[in-house]
């Protein structure tokens, strides 16, 4: 009985730091869908230049724990910046924080996951719709704007959306780097409280109900937006 | 004397080592409908395809209306379309349907039809909406008006790309093998539509194995065998009299 009133005592302070997870989930998600987006591009230009920067970038995210990746952004780039000019400039009182270099990280991460993604989305387009695009004299730019783009970003949705909720849950790595979001919060109150269990399962059921809210969301988007395929005749 | 639509002159394509057009000329007169008829492998398909670029010729040139398409002549020895604004303007006045309809999945009938009409031409979005009903009516697809393309069956999905060619207001259109991918019972629709341009005097050019669309609408029939030119004419001549060995087996045969 204690326990069930200790984990109800903790909510209010994760359910405050609930929005910094928010936050943190929606930059990084962003941004990691306009980079992927980008990397996705590169990888299939046909352009060395940019197609194998962009494999470099895909495999080096992929193939480390972002854990390793958000160190050493963090104590890397924590040490290089303060002598160089940054130090100096306008940007130094945000870059003193740890949280754009979470967002940073988680950004990039993020983006190269949704960059696999969507090339395969891209590279699943029917020829022929392509082909029809260009029959009627739109540019390249045009088509991938209003023909590939958005058809791709339809068919990966379901996957991006898994993405999405498995980015949210990450987002508590951020912890690591002082970042006081819901699982930074959590070990906070187990500090003050010196209860291991009960601010763990407060943040579980936080985490819970958020990722439980953003499947139903995205569950109505989805059917929305991919109506062309299921809509019956 | 009338005008010239469209010339096709001299076209060689090859894919690796195999010639597929070793040398093919043809001219439209505004209103002409030409039928590119041959077996599988001829290069009908692919000459109605350099027409608009979709492949680029090794040699040759097209004109559309007098405009050449400016080619030059690249590393590789190919020829490479140099000026892309040329030949996006170009392809908005050769309005192309294609075997397997081609409809974008993710818009409706309606949205299809007036995609081009706005984005590449500029049109206002309600004068668009205006000459795509009449168009839909013209094709028989009102209904489907606010459908996807998956709900319609083929017959419907040609039709509505037809409708989507002819929104660009083409100056010649180009069919390839419009009904070979349609249900039997479907390809009469279809024909009808394609015989309803012919009346109105628009010009074609149609790469089919319906012996009986060609006979009955062509101006003129070009026989393509192994990349060339066998035999061509009117269909009354060619088709009830033709004069190579191929062509006879041919005609026997379809």
């Amino acid at each position: 009985m204690e326990t069930i009133s200790n984990v109800i005592g903790f909510l209010p302070a994760l359910i405050k730091a609930t929005p910094l997870t928010l936050l943190l989930t929606a930059v990084a998600g962003v941004f990691g869908l306009v980079i992927g987006t980008l990397v996705a591009l590169a990888r299939l230009s046909g352009r060395r230049v940019l197609s194998v920067p962009a494999y470099v970038f895909t495999f080096a995210f992929r193939g480390t724990p972002l854990l390793v990746q958000i160190y050493l952004i963090y104590y890397g780039l924590g040490q290089i910046l303060p002598g160089t000019w940054v130090r100096h400039s306008f940007l130094w009182p945000y870059l003193r924080d740890g949280l754009w270099y979470a967002i940073f990280a988680l950004s990039l991460n993020q983006a190269s996951y949704n960059a696999e993604v969507i090339r395969g989305a891209i590279k699943a387009i029917p020829r022929g719709q392509i082909e029809a695009a260009k029959s009627i004299g739109m540019r390249s730019s045009m088509i991938l704007r209003r023909i590939t783009l958005p058809q791709a970003f339809r068919s990966c949705l379901p996957v991006l959306t898994g993405d999405l909720i498995i980015l949210l849950k990450t987002t508590s790595l951020a912890s690591t780097i002082t970042i006081l979001e819901v699982m930074g919060t959590a070990r906070m109150l187990q500090r003050q409280s010196l209860l291991i269990f009960e601010p763990l399962i407060a943040a579980g059921i936080i985490y819970f109900t958020v990722v439980f809210i953003l499947t139903r969301v995205m569950g109505v988007v989805e059917k929305r937006l991919t109506r062309y395929r299921t809509a019956k005749a | 004397m009338v005008a010239t639509a469209l010339s096709v002159k001299n076209i060689h394509k090859s894919f690796g080592s195999v010639e597929v057009l070793k040398g093919v000329s043809f001219e439209a007169k505004s209103g002409d409908v030409i039928s590119l008829i041959g077996s599988s492998g001829s290069g009908k398909s692919t000459l109605l395809r350099c027409i608009n670029y979709l492949e680029t010729p090794d040699e040759g040139e097209i004109a559309v209306s007098g405009e050449v398409i400016r080619t030059v002549k690249g590393k590789d020895g190919k020829f490479h379309a140099t000026d892309k604004r040329q030949l996006e303007h170009i392809r908005t006045r050769l309005g192309m349907v294609f075997q397997s309809f081609n409809l974008w999945s993710h818009k409706t009938i309606l949205e299809n039809i007036i995609e081009g009409p706005i984005h590449v031409l500029g049109m206002t979005r309600k004068d668009a909406i205006g000459e795509a009903e009449l168009l839909m009516e013209k094709v028989g697809i009102t209904p489907k008006r606010d459908h996807y393309p998956n709900q319609l069956s083929g017959g419907q999905q040609q039709r509505a790309a037809i409708a989507r060619a002819l929104a660009m207001k083409p100056e010649v259109m180009l069919f390839d093998e419009p009904t070979s991918a349609l249900d039997p019972e479907l390809v009469n629709e279809v024909l009808l539509v394609i015989k309803k341009l012919a009346e109105e005097g628009r010009t074609m050019v149609m790469v089919t194995h319906e012996m009986s669309l060609a006979r009955d609408i062509s101006s003129e029939v070009i026989f393509l065998h192994k990349g060339l030119v066998e035999e061509r004419g009117a269909p009354s001549q060619v088709m009830r009299d033709p004069q190579s060995a191929r062509l006879r087996q041919f005609l026997q045969m379809a």
